[in-house]
């Protein structure tokens, strides 16, 4: 222990609260929450009792994120209603988890989605089913205004200013960039460029790519050191594409392979075709739809912690959390729509398996903040996205741009923090914290950008994801374990997107309607491909 | 002693008509006409020391004791009396009333003033000399003060400033009289007292008037600011010079009175006079009424809906009589519907329909009112029209923002409207845009409703023509995911306003 006494000790706390009274400083009241923990916990626990009820149904889906609820949405689509849906949370979304507060909803995860390139059909086909899509002309598709990002979309913080746009154009040099311009040409090539196979480089969904070696080479570099073998080296550039890497996969230079960090911005449009849709509570947006959709097939609470072949079929057994029961399901197949850290818990073939798993997932840290008249800042205007150069996190997202109000006092902003630099040391800090260090440091790293901002803050609540994201590390994507890890074992299907090794919307739904179709394939169901 | 004396005679004089001088000022710069505000003020202030001389005979005992007494009112009604009047302006329905009751009760107190050092002279001086002297200071004073006031004091201290100086003044002459009389006035103490807490709220009142007539905004506008307040949404200022009313929205002008009419008929009459029968009308924005006087004009309006955003602005122009007799009392009209709301959200939020639209929007010089010069709120607002119907949108200079202006037009043609651009000159903004969008063919009417000033069908007929200085430019529409329009407006009337 410290020599610090108890005397002393309150002392220096009434000290340091009298002179933050004097100052003007109040605690800001918040909670820290995340996934539900207690119940996972008990999975790892286990000891659970013998099932207390069997139920017969033709398909079970474990898991109620974006692959779980797409698997749902597929096979509905497909006239293949006889299915249910176990998630273990009070609200079936999986990484698109919100909350909602008086002000607005808000994010607790994934947040926009980009338009979808011509490959991503399903994505389409949902966005159309939900009249986001609103008509397609000539190759041009027609967005609900309302939905894709207003402008100003993002702005930078950099040498005491707001900036528009995110690479850090104000005090670069011609060198530098020169250096941008050499990158974004680089791109450019990429994102036309075909394999020997015919296949695009970089495709979204991933499957699509193309498997030519000297492409899928790449991923056994990291982002990191591409960028040294093709000479890049200005800072600004390094940040801006770093950025990228935590933005989209949690992971900095270092722990990205070359293929993922090029995967980013190969795989997408430019111009009109590089625009976001966006919604106050995320993808939550989204998952709702198909949640709502599905109806009483989604069973909230339910804690599958066993699946296993029986016979012919397959048996689910789940811890009921409203009723503390455990309930068994007899099924002809299952899809497992859980990350592989958990779906290695809960299917008894994995259980069983002693291999190690490659598959490292990145943790995060979320802020929701309640601001009432917040400083906009020197520079460029408020915009959708606010990002702060150099900043630990990776700024803050307004979840009432897309407002029509013409004074918008109050608003909530997302403040997001991937926990870089070594997943499992990072989870295990990120564990200890309080509410009150994440808040000091959501706080401080803002303020760098927006002097006194904490005065306008009146709640902030913080969420971590000690899983929060697959981790495409160097090696991992095109290795032989996640490719093996997509197929099924038996009755026992797999869908979610660290299948793809890409964590993001458009990856979840493909393995999710993969699945369903592979299911319905082997039931022998008719349905058009989504796919 | 003596020169003490005639000082403070003196300054008692100067004070006295530097409060009249204020009044009179602040009726005619608030209340206007001159002639009869100055005549009215200095009548009742006379009236009033006539009044206050009248009843000095009624102080027996104590006199010097009583005039400190005086002296301090004076200071305290007086050197407050600008101040009560700026504040009380925007909410006493009747301000004259007030006016003249300040005027009475200072010209009352200052008429006891006179008498009563006369009284106090009187063992001290022959009566001739007493007569002579006081007389000659209490000119000298008043020549004093009306030099110093309109070529000092106003453009220096300001209406606000000088009043409460003065008030400062007297409260000295007070605490002089104290400290000269002090063998003859019993209880020195509670007068000291109270000559220093008058002081110290006159002290206070100079440091806090800057925050009542906000007085880097008094430097910001040309004229004198009569009123400002700040809603949630926006900092409302109106100033004043001679006939001419200026109300500006967070530091943008808005309306001159001197030419407001040119924009308001060519608003709303190109609009609604080509329209058959213009039973609902719907105006967005313009809360200060006058575009809804202007619809008015025409009788076949049944029912006018006016949707603005701040209910300070609209109740503003509902009640305060000055303001409601520019629009003619039109938002307290029968016909006409007020609501406060977000116009987007509003137009998104009912199926009403209209048959002719005018929008008043303020130039899209943000992100937020951007949003509303949008292919998407364009596309809103043409579901909310009856068939055949017919809007008006202000659409700022196709002059000094000329980019700026054919891209409204390129916009509202994108949202399927048929527009027919045309331009009004307004003294007080310059060359101004308007764009009707039509759902029929639209025709330039052939006759306008009566009493119009500005508006004839000759005129129309050339307001549609543009010269090549402002003629049509390429144009890309205004969507919410791109907001060129503000770039475009930002960068245009930048180089207008800080010259490149």
């Amino acid at each position: 222990m410290t020599g610090l006494t108890r005397r002393e000790f309150i002392g220096g706390a009434v000290a340091s609260a009298f002179l933050a009274a004097c100052r003007g400083e109040r605690e800001i009241p918040g909670e820290l929450l995340g996934p539900n923990r207690a119940l996972g916990h008990k999975l790892l626990a286990g000891g659970f009792p013998a099932p207390s009820a069997t139920e017969r149904v033709p398909i079970v889906i474990v898991g109620g994120g974006a692959a779980g609820l797409s698997a749902g949405w597929k096979l509905l689509r497909s006239g293949e209603g006889n299915f249910i849906v176990l998630d273990l949370e009070a609200r079936a979304a999986g990484n698109a988890a919100w909350g909602e507060n008086e002000v607005s909803r808000y994010p607790w995860g994934a947040h926009y989605l980009p338009v979808p390139g011509p490959r991503a059909r399903a994505v389409r086909e949902l966005l159309r089913e939900l009249k986001v899509i609103t008509g397609e002309k000539n190759g041009k598709t027609f967005y609900d205004e309302n939905v894709l990002c207003h402008a100003p979309e993002e702005r930078l913080y950099h040498h005491g200013r707001w900036q528009d746009g995110l690479y850090p154009r104000l005090g670069a040099t011609d060198a530098e960039l020169a250096e941008r311009d050499r990158f974004h040409a680089e791109i450019a090539a990429l994102r036309a460029r075909v394999g020997r196979d015919g296949l695009p480089a970089f495709a979204i969904p991933m499957e699509h790519s193309s498997r030519d070696p000297e492409l899928l080479a790449l991923d056994r570099i990291s982002m990191g050191a591409w960028l040294d073998l093709k000479g890049y080296r200005s800072p600004g550039l390094r940040w801006y594409v770093e950025y990228a890497c935590r933005d989209d996969y949690g992971g900095d230079l270092s722990e990205v392979s070359a293929w993922a960090g090029l995967h980013y911005y190969a795989a997408r449009g430019e111009g009109e075709d590089d625009r976001f849709l966006v919604w106050p509570e995320g993808l939550g947006f989204l998952t709702n739809k198909m949640a709502a959709a599905l109806g009483p097939r989604v069973r909230t609470g339910a804690l599958a912690f066993d699946v296993a072949s029986d016979g012919d079929g397959v048996r689910v057994d789940y811890h009921d959390e409203a009723t503390g029961a455990v309930r068994r399901v007899l099924a002809k197949r299952a899809i497992v729509c859980a990350p592989r850290f958990a779906a290695r818990r809960i299917v008894k073939a994995l259980r069983e398996d002693p291999a190690p798993s490659s598959f490292a997932y990145a943790p995060w840290f979320i802020a929701n903040l309640t601001v009432e008249d917040p400083p906009a800042g020197a520079g460029a205007a408020p915009a959708w996205d606010n990002m702060i150069y150099g900043g630990k996190g990776l700024g803050y997202v307004d979840a009432t741009h897309q407002s029509f109000s013409q004074k918008r006092r109050r608003s909530v902003w997302t403040y997001y923090l991937p926990l870089t630099g070594g997943p499992d040391a990072q989870r295990a800090a990120a564990y200890k914290r309080t509410l009150a260090d994440w808040r000091e440091l959501c706080l401080s790293d803002l303020e760098r950008a927006l002097p006194g901002v904490r005065k306008s803050v009146s709640r902030l609540d913080g969420w971590v994801w000690g899983h929060g994201m697959i981790l495409p590390k160097p090696g991992f994507i095109w290795g032989a374990e996640r490719r093996l890890a997509s197929r099924p074992i038996g009755p026992v299907h797999f869908a979610h997107s660290d299948l793809s090794g890409l964590s993001i919307f458009e990856e979840a739904q493909d393995r999710g309607v993969r699945a369903a179709e592979d299911v319905m394939s082997a039931l022998g169901k008719p349905y058009r491909s989504s796919l | 002693m003596n020169i003490a004396l005639y000082a403070s005679l003196f300054m008692v004089a100067t004070c006295g008509l530097i409060y009249e001088l204020v009044a009179g000022s602040i009726a005619s710069y608030l209340l206007g006409d001159t002639v009869l505000q100055f005549s009215t003020v200095i009548g009742a202030y006379l009236f009033a020391m006539g009044v206050g001389s009248w009843l000095s005979r009624f102080i027996g005992k104590g006199l010097a004791a009583r005039f400190v007494q005086v002296e301090i009112m004076v200071g305290v009604i007086g050197g407050f009396s600008s101040t009560m009047l700026f504040l009380a302006f925007p909410h006493v329905a009747s301000f004259r009333v007030l006016l003249y009751l300040i005027v009475f009760i200072v010209g009352m107190l200052v008429g006891l003033e006179v008498p009563l050092l006369m009284r106090i002279l009187k063992d001290r001086l022959d009566f001739k000399d007493l007569v002579s002297q006081v007389l000659t200071m209490d000119c000298l004073g008043a020549l004093f003060a009306s030099v110093l006031f309109p070529l000092l004091l106003v453009p220096k201290l300001g209406l606000l400033n000088t009043a409460l100086f003065f008030g400062l003044l007297n409260v000295g002459v007070a605490a002089a009289t104290l400290h000269l009389f002090r063998d003859v006035i019993p209880k020195r103490a509670g007068l000291g007292g109270m000559c220093a807490a008058s002081a110290a709220a006159l002290c206070l009142g100079l440091v806090f008037s800057g925050e009542i007539t906000s007085r880097a905004e008094g430097d910001m506008y040309a004229d004198e600011v009569i009123f400002t307040k700040s809603s949630p949404y926006q900092k409302i200022v109106l100033t004043r010079w001679k006939e001419d009313w200026r109300l500006f929205l967070n530091g943008n002008l808005q309306f001159s009175t001197m030419d407001e009419y040119r924009y308001h008929e060519a608003l709303v009459h190109p609009a609604l006079s080509a329209h058959p029968a213009p039973k609902r009308v719907l105006i967005l924005g313009g809360g200060d009424g006058l575009a809804a006087r202007e619809v008015l004009r025409d009788a076949r309006v049944e029912k006018v809906t006016l949707v603005d955003l701040d209910p300070e602005m609209t109740k503003l122009f509902t009640t305060h009589a000055a303001l409601s007799a520019l629009n003619g009392g039109a938002l307290s009209d029968p016909r006409v519907a007020v609501v406060n709301a977000d116009a987007y959200r509003w137009l998104g939020e009912n199926d009403l329909r209209f048959d002719v639209v005018i929008v008043d929007f303020p130039d899209p010089s943000n992100y937020a009112v951007g949003k509303l010069y949008t292919t998407a709120f364009y596309r809103l607002l043409s579901r909310r029209l009856s068939p055949g119907g017919i809007v008006s949108v202000q659409s700022t200079s196709p002059l000094f923002a000329r980019q700026t202006f054919w891209t409204v037009v390129a916009t509202m043609e994108a949202a399927g409207f048929a527009t027919r651009p045309y331009h009004a000159y307004v003294p007080s903004f310059g060359e101004w845009g308007f764009v009707i969008g039509a759902t029929s063919p639209y025709l330039i009417p052939k006759k306008f409703p009566a009493g119009l000033r500005y508006l004839t069908p000759e005129i129309a007929r050339g307001m549609f023509d543009f010269p090549a200085d402002m003629s049509r430019v390429p144009a890309v529409p205004n969507r919410l995911d791109t907001q060129v329009l503000v770039q475009h407006y930002e960068r245009e009337w930048s180089r207008i306003s800080h010259g490149g």
